[in-house]
């Protein structure tokens, strides 16, 4: 068959690319070979447009076990064992079909981490959507949690957090971004590579179907009006099979038989066998014909390009199949073997005996094209960072309300009620705020996770909004104890052949990369996820961080609800006139506007380690950053947590915009402060200890009554009923559903 | 003592059962494969919960087929202490071991949070040291707990006590409000009419530590190992 212009187009390569494919393989390629190549080089699989500036990004460390390259990353936490984790998107499928999409979403990562060799113990999700006043948008929305849930809580591992954001720009574009975290042994470590000549390759899992083909292409493709038409490329998710595939993969593991195991995720087939070798500095061959099918008279083309979930490539040392199988059939698995390692460093794929495809497998990896694309800085920046006339504000109890009610601020109890978040048993602390904390069993320690990203701050400054994003996350882990020891970032953006994107895209990666650098948080690995937009509108730029933090002792934890009426309220760091990005300004003025607040990362440093401290030595009894809302929603969320109300005084501050002293203080973000509660009598210690730290304090209130009460240099400007409140943020969210549930 | 794990392929809380009986409670405990035959000479026989075989059809609908049940039957049959939880306790019910039926929640979604359940009957191998009408905080994590039996069947439970806990408020009133899934009379669990066999959908596993939120289930544990102590509730060859 010849291959046309338009072949080549209808596979999402570019001319100078199908060029590219003719010199290395010096003849021009069969179908199979032009399908392999175009999932190989999509966006989603080679990282072409990013991996210039992810290089950039630290990823080493003491702690570093595995940093980026493998299929998750890993960090030593002592007693022999690492934390491995990594975060994924799976957010054009979650658009198309929102239960299956993120379902999947949730299986794909999981199966990153077990075959690592590490038990699942935690999942966390990062999501994003329109305004849930859209009925499309509460589809998609109650869609994607039950997914989440459908598939985590069969499998039985526990969503312990997570955050979720609402913008307009997600409307057509939801984001899903899944964090799963595994433990194993420290030196059991499984890798996906290929070696050792005629060790045999085997297919496990279940049976390859069309679905899926050219997932990975999608996803690397702009969203229009036809991409309904796209349905058959989302998979199905079969969580059971994925138990199955869990357990025995990983009783398998116990045996040192593998050389190597590989998922089959984006581009299934093809990737996990190119990847496997190329690792290897070896050929693989294969025939499939020996892959098994659920539908007949599949092609080789379709076999290998493929993305029908849950199933597992591997390679066992010569003389121990038996012993693989046997493991296999005991979980009524039907390891099949495909192929072979070979010396020649070729992937081969047979059918019925006759190749069909011959490409040397680094071709398809390290071989992929790699841009320098180009940058403009957006013209929109000048004006969005300029802050309009706001008019009069409203009173500070009317705007309290309003942004308690918004989804982004509400609490997210309908959401994570809906996931088993307490089996495995580990979870210290549940949903709700910050960090999720789970211990590992067998030590005395802990691990605190957070996953944080703010879009508006990144639209309006890439390098600032990225930075913020680190800060955030390490914050969450620092304020429940847990010192940050590694992280993973899944990058959100939109189209990267448009220039202005390009230039968000690389002045976050730049971003992230300082803060990683100046908090010592090594990248172990990650995820990119481009062409985020829906008839040329791209969504707000996305980079979320997820950070692991380690407790040593298990038993000194915080969380971020106050405990006991009479402790003291310490504010640490400093409120600064910081409207800029706000969701006071979002959801009030329906503004993405102004500068996002100023990060000093050797004071957030600071503030880590005091943080740390004073967690582990059981000075501090709760701990919660001020984030979306700031300080009064905040303080808010820590009366919540425990139905205990709160005092407080706050300082004043000098404001630009004249009338928005109380507004600014109340509810602007500046970056690096969180509310710490103490006992009335350990206040001193407090103070002394942040001193040391070169972290502002104040004590601003105490812990006790039933109302929400703030006051600004003295001046009382909020006082309400914490159960009102309380009733309010809690049945947000659950409104929108229940009301239209109602109607049918 | 030995506990008995039954470990169907979709168990998802058999670690958590294991880790509750062997490492908080201190007794002996063993993961019997569902594959297998033989209970291995336990003395309690856990079905642990979790999608026994992705329970695609309808929950417990398959796991009755498997190799292992007809020795649990056997087991229960001989006055022996079985403790379903969540998903064991739908396989007790698809088994015939305890009467009724799981329908979906109904809010139709899968619920994850603490309950309160009140102890109706202390004289069953896993509430013989709750007190009368104690209020045990413990939680629940299911998408299909809205018990179901035909209204003399519900009658015949009642007559014979052996509804055995109920959801309630934190005060102990068992009203519309406390029931989480809908369950007819606020059922959370029951017994069997021998009293030897426990199905609940709460999960007292998950309840054995302060650490993790709360360390009422450990009761129910602490139970079975007192009454098989005791020798009220032992297999009688």
């Amino acid at each position: 068959m010849t291959i046309t212009d338009d072949i080549v187009k209808r596979h999402g390569l570019a001319p100078d690319e199908y060029q590219r494919i003719l010199e290395m393989l010096g003849r021009e390629p069969t179908l199979t070979e032009l399908g392999i190549f175009s999932v190989m080089w999509s966006e989603h699989c080679s990282y072409k447009s990013s991996r210039v500036h992810l290089k950039t990004l630290p990823t080493t460390g003491a702690r570093v076990i595995q940093g980026p390259g493998e299929n998750a990353g890993a960090v030593d936490i002592g007693d022999g064992l690492a934390a491995v984790f990594k975060i994924e998107s799976h957010n054009h499928p979650s658009f198309i079909e929102p239960y299956q999409g993120a379902a999947t979403g949730v299986g794909g990562i999981i199966r990153d981490i077990f075959t690592m060799g590490a038990r699942p113990i935690a999942l966390l999700n990062s999501l994003r959507f329109g305004p849930l006043d859209e009925p499309l948008v509460r589809r998609t929305f109650a869609g994607v949690v039950a997914g989440i849930g459908g598939y985590g809580n069969s499998i039985g591992i526990p969503t312990v957090g997570g955050e979720i954001g609402f913008d307009e720009s997600y409307t057509g574009n939801p984001l899903v971004n899944v964090f799963c975290l595994g433990i194993a042994k420290a030196d059991e470590i499984i890798k996906g590579v290929a070696s050792g000549a005629g060790n045999a390759v085997y297919y496990v899992g279940a049976k390859t179907g069309r679905d899926g083909i050219h997932g990975a292409t999608m996803a690397s493709a702009e969203f229009d009006e036809k991409s309904a038409e796209k349905r058959p490329a989302v998979q199905v998710g079969d969580p059971f099979m994925e138990k199955l595939l869990l357990e025995a993969c990983l009783e398998v593991m116990k045996t040192d038989a593998l050389v190597g195991i590989q998922d089959m995720g984006a581009a299934g087939l093809t990737c996990s066998t190119c990847e496997m070798g190329a690792r290897g500095g070896a050929g693989v061959e294969i025939d499939v014909s020996h892959v098994p099918q659920r539908e007949a008279g599949m092609t080789p083309y379709e076999i290998m390009l493929s993305e029908s979930q849950e199933r597992m490539l591997l390679v066992v040392k010569q003389g121990r199949e038996s012993e693989v199988e046997r493991i296999f059939e005991k979980w009524d698995l039907h390891a099949v073997r495909i192929g072979e390692v070979t010396t020649d460093g070729l992937m081969r794929v047979k059918s019925d005996g006759e190749v069909v495809a011959e490409i040397r497998t680094e071709s398809l990896t390290d071989g992929a094209p790699l841009y320098h694309r180009p940058m403009t800085e957006p013209a929109y920046l000048t004006e969005a960072r300029r802050l309009p006339s706001l008019g009069a504000p409203r009173p500070a109890d009317e705007v309290f309300r309003r942004l308690l009610l918004s989804p982004g601020i509400a609490s997210k109890r309908w959401v994570y009620r809906q996931y088993d978040h307490m089996v495995r048993t580990n979870t210290l602390v549940l949903p709700g705020m910050g960090a999720g904390v789970v211990r590992v069993k067998g030590t005395s320690r802990a691990l605190a996770l957070s996953v944080d990203g703010n879009g508006r701050f990144v639209y309006l400054d890439p390098y600032a909004g990225a930075q913020l994003a680190v800060a955030e996350a390490a914050r969450n882990v620092a304020c429940a104890g847990g010192q940050p020891i590694g992280g993973t970032n899944c990058l959100n953006f939109g189209n990267p052949e448009r220039p202005e994107i390009m230039w968000q895209f690389a002045r976050a990666v730049e971003g992230i990369g300082a803060a990683c650098r100046a908090l010592d948080i090594p990248i172990t690995g990650g995820n990119v996820s481009l062409y985020n937009e829906t008839d040329g509108t791209p969504i707000l730029p996305t980079p979320v961080l997820g950070v692991v933090g380690l407790i040593e002792d298990a038993t000194m934890i915080a969380s971020g609800g106050f405990r006991s009426e009479g402790d003291s309220i310490l504010l640490l760091g400093e409120t600064l006139d910081e409207l800029g990005g706000s969701a006071y300004l979002k959801v009030m003025h329906g503004l993405v506007r102004g500068v996002p607040p100023r990060l000093d990362l050797q004071r957030e440093a600071a503030l880590l380690r005091l943080l740390v401290k004073g967690v582990s030595c059981g000075l501090v009894r709760s701990a919660h950053d001020c984030a979306e809302g700031g300080l009064a929603v905040a303080l808010a969320e820590c009366c919540f947590e425990t139905g205990l109300g709160a005092e407080a005084d706050v300082p004043r501050v000098e404001t630009a915009l004249p009338g928005f002293r109380d507004v600014s203080v109340l509810f602007g973000e500046s970056a690096s402060r969180v509310l710490v509660s103490v006992s009335a009598g350990r206040v001193a210690e407090m103070e002394t200890l942040a001193a040391e730290a070169g972290v502002p304090v104040a004590t601003v209130g105490r812990v006790g009554g039933d109302r929400i009460r703030i006051a600004v240099g003295g001046r009382a400007v909020l006082d309400e009923p914490l159960a009102a409140a309380e009733r309010l943020w809690s049945d947000a969210i659950g409104n929108y559903f229940e009301s239209q549930h109602a109607t049918g | 003592m030995k506990f008995a794990i039954v470990v169907f392929p979709g168990s998802n809380c058999d670690h958590d059962a294991y880790h509750a009986t062997k490492h908080v409670l201190g007794q002996e405990a063993a993961f019997v494969w569902h594959k297998d035959t033989s209970l291995q000479g336990a003395d309690v026989v856990i079905l642990p919960g979790g999608f026994a075989h992705g329970d695609y059809l309808r929950t417990g609908a398959v796991a009755r087929f498997s190799p292992i049940m007809p020795a649990v039957q056997r087991f229960a049959e001989a006055g022996g202490p079985v403790l379903g939880i969540c998903n064991g306790f739908q396989v007790l019910l698809e088994a015939g071991l305890l009467p009724g039926a799981m329908l979906r929640n109904r809010s139709i979604r899968f619920q994850c949070e603490h309950v309160v359940v009140k102890v109706e009957c202390t004289d069953t191998p896993f509430t013989s040291r709750c007190s009368p009408d104690q209020l045990l905080r413990i939680p629940i994590a299911h998408g299909e707990g809205n018990y179901y039996a035909e209204p003399e069947i519900v009658e015949q439970l009642e007559a014979r006590r052996q509804v055995i806990f109920r959801y309630a408020t934190a005060s102990g009133a068992v009203t519309p409000e406390a029931n989480p899934n809908g369950s007819v009379r606020n059922i959370a669990g029951l017994c069997n009419e021998r009293r030897n066999v426990v199905g609940m959908m709460p999960h007292p596993e998950r309840a054995c530590e302060l650490a993790i939120g709360s360390a009422d289930g450990l009761l129910l544990l602490e139970s079975a190992v007192h009454s098989v102590g005791q020798g009220t509730f032992v297999t009688t060859p």
